[in-house]
């Protein structure tokens, strides 16, 4: 038994529902196999779609010839980039809508005239059957022009580089992140760097100057996939009026709809889709690739056509998180405080601009206050598959350099790491090197929740073991959202939101609805509504779910209360402000007599004016940033290079736990894929730039066996920019695990670890290099 | 945006709104609205932050501005 309490809750203020851990609505559907899942869609006389693609990382597409697949008995349709409208990928088209460059995105989901990673689309087919639609696949005659690749960062950024799109800008901005392509009148000399800028504040030199020791360091990642359980999945159906409906894995319905109106060019209001249950997503299913593919080709065919990935094609074909190369110094007083620092963040973006190097920048610093501070990003195209978000996106590399920099300066001023922190952490009002000054934070609390943990003083008994701390940052993300609470006559309530359930939402919107209702949770029934049936909702990202569709749910339980109110108060003939509402219970404010409960009341809604449904529609502020300080014991075989994980900690502030098991569980679940990335989990790339490791044999994920339980502190410093505090978790604990990891393993063989993964190879080759 | 201020990092500007900082941003550095607005000028480019006094406004140019405000125009960051 542990002499400290597991999973410990540091809380700051007391509610009714939120706080309490309540069994998950969905939970019985889930684990008895009855959730219906992207792969489940199944609609008469649907056909099975398989999508052929490219072998070649890099290559001229001459000429696609599909008569013999579309001859095959079976075959309804064969689709290529033809049957989706060209869109412009001019750095002008970005004001279109999205975030993205749609002309890129259209390039990735359907190569149209170069195929820039293996694996990329270039066909699909639509057929009875998945055998019959593989089979037409190996009938369809491509002509290819091969082209040399360019398959890493630093080849891709010479001036004599093939180039993978001739005409790509080098913008100077990180606001234009997605990239675009030359006007045509720009003759200027192409280039794979699609996107290069600066930040900078107070003086650098002078910094420096000021500091009495400088460490400096290059550090390596390479691309790691998300490796959601779910691989891909959409079905596409088209109505006899023309509409569209598509059954998607997605973390944003919306945004689904978005993109395929603009994909397919049709007015967004004929496209409904319906959100499937999601085997998870963390981050990458914001994008589409297979939706608007399986409704060209059920156009063509006249039926509905389900589309779903291998795990292969997922590899291949979806989007990793960027490797990067990172160049790192600080300077510190010999009392430990930072004067300096200067990073150069070279992000690998894949096949089309947009590698989250601009969040890389933004975090990498956050966490501390540096009065003179530059960086520089860099986002580079090349011929691997399109990055996409992971967790946090840009900010586990970036902390990776960062984290294990400041390990370095500590040892080199013989300090602890976490009084380093603190003499150094960013607090409300420290301004950041992007300008803005910190709202309330609770950095400094997180760590001190740490230097407090009994783990932290721990002995480490044994040779070759040694503990690695480190810190990670993300602003968190907001964005509209809807619900509506529909009252039913026996006092239960339908919260009917916007938000994918990616990690609980369900019950952690249904928890904030029934705080302010003052009726149980399991009296709130929520479901996850289709673009049709609610207001429009942004993605299920950003750590911003909770936060923002919790103030929906909020906003619409107070207008059910207000209702609620005014039916009291005409049913009293009195005027509604003698009303009181508190606990789920109307009363007169002067005569206790009057009282009345909420399932009382809903049972008269018909009779006292008509049905009563709150809704709301919010795009509400003030997501507040967060910190997560994990705390990690290693043991190194210095024979074999194995490591173990001996005891992990992770320290995070959340704002409020709304469902304290669950925020523990993002924090768990989130530190285990950091642990993956630091010491597992990378893309093998050939020579020729193809992936070779497109398997969960070969692409190894930790599991249960490899892990201690992952112990938690839930830090609660409230946000005030949220009724009950809430600040986004999922992000943070993806971050500090790379550093801890490759801290404590630095620290255990004496040698430091500059690159990810730290296979065993890797750390036998820092062994024997320190030997040397 | 600094090679439209000439390097300034940092600009004095009157406005009552995020609209009336960047028109009057237009008249002494022409150029800048452009990189902020779409082509109407209705709304900020996708992808772009206005941050007023350290916290990120959902309002956009709508959004109001008191005296002495700080005003920050970052990238939008998404997440995972």
């Amino acid at each position: 038994m542990p002499d400290y309490q597991p999973n410990a809750v540091l809380s700051n203020q007391e509610f009714n529902v939120v706080g309490t851990s309540p069994i998950r609505h969905d939970g019985m559907d889930k684990v008895t196999g009855r959730a219906q899942y992207g792969i489940d869609t199944d609609l008469p006389g649907m056909l099975f779609g398989k999508i052929l693609r490219s072998p070649h990382p890099h290559a001229r597409i001459k000429k696609i010839d599909a008569s013999k697949a579309e001859a095959l008995n079976g075959v309804y349709a064969v689709v290529t980039a033809a049957d989706l409208p060209e869109v412009s990928r001019r750095v002008v088209d970005l004001a279109e809508g999205a975030i993205h460059n749609l002309g890129f995105l259209s390039n990735n989901v359907m190569a149209r005239d170069k195929v820039l990673y293996k694996g990329h689309a270039l066909a699909a087919v639509a057929a009875t059957s998945p055998h019959v639609a593989e089979e037409a696949l190996s009938l369809i005659n491509v002509e290819y022009e091969v082209l040399q690749p360019v398959v890493t960062a630093e080849e891709a950024m010479k001036d004599d580089a093939p180039l993978l799109h001739e005409r790509l800008a080098t913008l100077s901005n990180p606001l234009l992140r997605p990239g675009g392509l030359k006007d045509d009148d720009d003759t200027s000399k192409g280039s794979n760097i699609s996107n290069h800028f600066e930040f900078s504040a107070g003086d650098i030199s002078k910094g420096f100057k000021q500091a009495d020791v400088i460490v400096e360091k290059e550090t390596r990642t390479s691309p790691v996939h998300q490796g959601y359980i779910e691989p891909h999945a959409a079905t596409a159906m088209w109505q006899a009026d023309g509409s569209l409906t598509i059954w998607s894995s997605t973390q944003g319905h919306f945004s689904v709809r978005e993109q395929s109106s603009r994909l397919l060019g049709i007015p967004l209001s004929t496209i409904k889709v319906i959100p499937m249950e999601i085997g998870g997503g963390f981050g990458a299913k914001g994008i589409v690739y297979l939706e608007p593919v399986a409704a060209a080709l059920a156009r063509k065919a006249g039926r509905a056509v389900k589309l779903t990935m291998t795990r292969g094609e997922v590899f291949e074909a979806t989007g990793p998180a960027s490797g990067t190369y990172i160049k790192v110094k600080l300077g510190a007083t010999k009392e430990g405080e930072l004067t300096a620092a200067e990073a150069h963040l070279v992000y690998e973006a894949g096949a089309f601009p947009g590698a989250p190097v601009t969040p890389g920048c933004m975090c990498m610093y956050a966490p501390y206050e540096i009065p003179n501070a530059y960086l520089e990003g860099y986002d580079v195209v090349l011929n691997r598959p399109k990055s996409a978000a992971y967790r946090a996106p840009g900010s586990p590399q970036s902390a990776f350099a960062m984290e294990t920099a400041i390990d370095d300066l500590c040892e080199k001023l013989g300090m602890d790491p976490l009084e380093f922190r603190l003499l150094n952490s960013a607090k409300e009002g420290t301004r950041r090197i992007t300008g803005p000054l910190f709202p309330k934070v609770g950095f400094v609390e997180t760590l001190q929740a740490a230097k407090e943990h009994p783990h932290y003083s721990a002995p480490l008994d044994g040779p070759n073991r040694a503990r690695g701390v480190a810190s990670g940052f993300w602003p968190n993300n907001t964005g509209p959202a809807s619900a509506s609470a529909i009252v039913n006559s026996d006092g239960t309530v339908n919260l009917v939101e916007g938000s994918v359930d990616l990690s609980g939402t369900r019950v952690t919107l249904a928890q904030q609805l029934a705080e302010v209702l003052g009726i149980p949770v399991e009296d709130v029934r929520p479901t996850v509504a289709d673009t049709d049936s609610v207001g429009f909702t942004s993605n299920s990202g950003g750590s911003g779910a909770t936060f923002k569709s919790g103030w929906a749910a909020y906003e619409a339980g107070m207008d059910v209360r207000q209702q609620m109110v005014e039916r009291a108060a005409k049913i009293w003939e009195i005027a509604p402000e003698n009303v009181e509402y508190e606990n789920g219970v109307l009363q007169h404010k002067s005569d206790n007599e009057l009282k009345m409960t909420f399932k009382q009341l809903a049972a008269r809604q018909n009779a006292t004016g008509g049905p009563i449904t709150g809704s709301a529609g919010v795009n509400p502020g003030g997501a507040g940033p967060c910190i997560g300080t994990h705390i990690v014991d290693v043991e190194v075989d210095p024979d074999t290079g194995k490591i173990t994980v001996l005891r992990y900690t992770a320290v995070q502030d959340v704002g409020k736990a709304v469902h304290p098991d669950y925020a523990a569980g993002q924090i768990q679940g989130g530190a285990v894929q950091g642990i993956g990335w630091a010491l597992n989990e990378e893309y093998f790339f050939n020579d020729q730039g193809n992936m070779v490791n497109s398997t969960f044999l070969d692409y190894r994920m930790p599991v249960s066996l490899d892990l201690p339980m992952i112990d938690t502190v839930i830090v609660e410093i409230a946000n005030p920019a949220h009724p009950y505090g809430v600040r986004g978790i999922g992000e943070v604990p993806i971050v500090p695990p790379l550093p801890a990891l490759a801290n404590a393993v630095s620290r255990a063989i004496g040698a430091r670890m500059e690159q990810l993964p730290i296979t065993p190879g890797r750390v036998l080759d820092a062994i024997w290099g320190a030997k040397k | 945006m600094q090679v439209i201020t000439g390097g300034h990092k940092t600009v004095r500007v009157a406005g009552g709104s995020v609209r009336q900082i960047i028109n009057n941003l237009e008249a002494d550095y022409p150029g800048i609205r452009e990189r902020l607005c779409d082509e109407n000028g209705i709304d900020l480019l996708p992808g772009i932050a206005v941050i007023i006094d350290g916290e990120t406004s959902q309002l956009g140019l709508l959004e109001r501005v008191e005296e002495n405000s700080e005003v920050h125009f970052l990238p939008a960051l998404g997440g995972g």
